[in-house]
């Protein structure tokens, strides 16, 4: 079939480039300052202007939940959010979960479960569980894989990432 | 995705004031489906008008009974707000058989109304589509079209309206409060959305320069019987192939009023207020509820790789009606149906 699409000029309906827009973003407790495009999602801000590449880059459509980070205390999928829209949130990756030297007990329980073959999706996976522990609306293994379904596992480790949830949210109520 | 000027507004007027100054402007609020749609060029802004500071967040008790949801209140909020929970439990189902938990807590109750379809060929913007371009020609009649519109299609274009939650909306007869520079308007829910005839490039009839300001809910919530029965491909994260959400009031053994929307089979949340009505009277039993399905879909066309559905949506409507008729809604987190 024919391509019936213009491809899009560099700058699209711009004349100019837009400047860059200055963002203050505190990530895992530390301020940041960026200039970012318009266009810069959240996600290419955490990863190539603050090189934390914890955060990984799936699909990038918000379809499989590699990128899922905490903003203001909830998860989202960081690929479909532009920096510039969270200028002044607080922001927590996988890289500010564990404190004081020790692991955060999901990350624990996902190596003592055995929650992932390659990895990938598992910063993505403990960032979304952290959200989900403290929404605390999942109580029943059902509920957790529901609550879980924006995590893609091409690996399939969900049996044991459903175990290490778990574990984690025991752990977590024990604590507090 | 082009590169684009990036603005916020300050307040509604503002943002009213800005989109009509700028025509290749949109507004951006939750961001999950226009940016995924910037991202595959299908949507081209040349400025975003950036709305998430307006203070459009409240969910609000009206003296009518009625209750006021601002637009920017995001799908989990709303989905968890104790009053929806309550009084409208229809709405909140059909908001958590939707997307993930990640996009529920971005998306916005306005974004969710305006949020376009996911027929493939929109998408990929090397294949003809009336949607995208008019008058290229529609690539889904005569393509895979297993996920397309079974009522309501017209020869430009067979896409579905993609939300779960604006079937629960059809359903209980929501309100869309726009903002435009001719001034305030309400907007019954049946007419937000609209078929494709001859320009499916159009969704609804929200006016380009006009922003959705609130939902109204009208008091009857159906909250003893109702349910969001969602069937799909996979049992979550998933789009419906057919949705059905029903309302039903009930008293001495008949059906007092009926409420049927259809999701995942139409440009639009699919409503026959006629059908609904010949349940008014009659006793909630099987027959009756064939009888309905039938009336509902006596004008269901399908397509090479689509015809399953009209059965699938004759079945899912009945055993929608018997779940909502026995008081058991189907449970968004144990996909058993019974």
């Amino acid at each position: 079939m024919a391509r019936t699409s213009k491809v899009p000029s560099p700058i699209g309906g711009l004349t100019q480039p837009p400047a860059k827009i200055e963002v203050t973003l505190t990530v895992n407790g530390v301020e940041a300052h960026l200039q970012v495009a318009p266009w810069t999602t959240l996600l290419d801000a955490l990863r190539d202007h603050l090189d934390l590449t914890g955060t990984k880059k799936g699909c990038d459509h918000g379809q499989c939940g590699a990128c899922t980070v905490l903003v203001d205390g909830r998860r989202i999928n960081s690929c479909l959010t532009l920096a510039v829209m969270k200028d002044g949130a607080q922001v927590t990756t996988i890289e500010g979960l564990a404190a004081n030297g020790a692991l955060h007990p999901l990350q624990q329980a996902f190596i003592e479960h055995d929650a992932f073959q390659c990895g990938y999706c598992t910063p993505g996976q403990i960032c979304s569980a952290a959200g989900l522990i403290a929404e605390g609306k999942a109580k029943t293994s059902d509920e957790i894989r529901e609550l879980m379904s924006g995590n893609i596992c091409r690996c399939g480790a969900y049996p044991n990432i459903v175990a290490a949830i778990e574990q984690a949210m025991g752990v977590m109520r024990d604590r507090s | 995705m082009i590169n684009f000027e990036y603005a916020r507004a300050s307040s509604v007027a503002d943002a009213v004031r800005q989109i009509a100054m700028a025509p290749g402007a949109k507004f951006i609020a939750g961001g999950t489906n226009l940016i995924d749609l910037m991202k595959e060029d299908v949507e081209r802004p040349t400025r975003l008008i950036d709305i998430t500071a307006l203070p459009l967040k409240a969910v609000e008790e009206m003296s009518d009974g009625s209750l006021r949801i601002g637009a920017l209140v995001p799908n989990t909020d709303l989905a968890y707000h104790p009053l929806i929970q309550q009084r409208y439990p229809l709405l909140s189902s059909a908001i958590l058989a939707g997307a993930s938990q990640q996009l529920r807590n971005m998306a916005s109750t306005g974004g969710n109304l305006l949020q376009r379809t996911r027929c493939p060929y929109f998408y990929d913007v090397v294949t003809p589509c009336n949607k995208r371009e008019p008058g290229t020609g529609c690539s889904a009649r005569n393509g895979l079209n297993r996920m397309h519109a079974i009522l309501g299609t017209s020869e430009a274009c067979i896409a579905t309206h993609p939300s779960d939650m604006c079937v629960a909306l059809a359903a209980l007869e929501a309100k869309v409060h726009v903002l435009g520079p001719a001034g305030e308007r309400a907007i019954p829910f049946a007419e937000f959305h609209r078929l494709p005839g001859d320009t499916p490039q159009i969704d609804s009839n929200l006016r380009r320069d006009e922003i959705v300001t609130a939902v109204e809910l009208p008091s009857p919530g159906f909250a003893d019987n109702y349910t969001y029965l969602k069937i799909r491909d996979r049992q979550s994260y998933a789009f419906a192939l057919v949705s059905v959400a029903v309302g039903l009031e009930l008293s001495g053994g008949v059906v007092r009023e009926a409420r049927l929307a259809l999701g995942g089979v139409a440009h639009k949340p699919w409503r026959d207020p006629a059908a609904e009505a010949t349940l008014r009277g009659q006793t909630p039993n099987e027959t009756n509820f064939k009888r309905v399905a039938d009336t509902l879909l006596r004008e269901a066309k399908g397509y090479p790789y689509n015809a399953f559905k009209i059965e699938l949506a004759r079945r899912a409507l009945v055993r929608a009606l018997t779940q909502a008729a026995q008081g058991t809604p189907q449970s968004q987190s144990n996909k058993k149906i019974l």
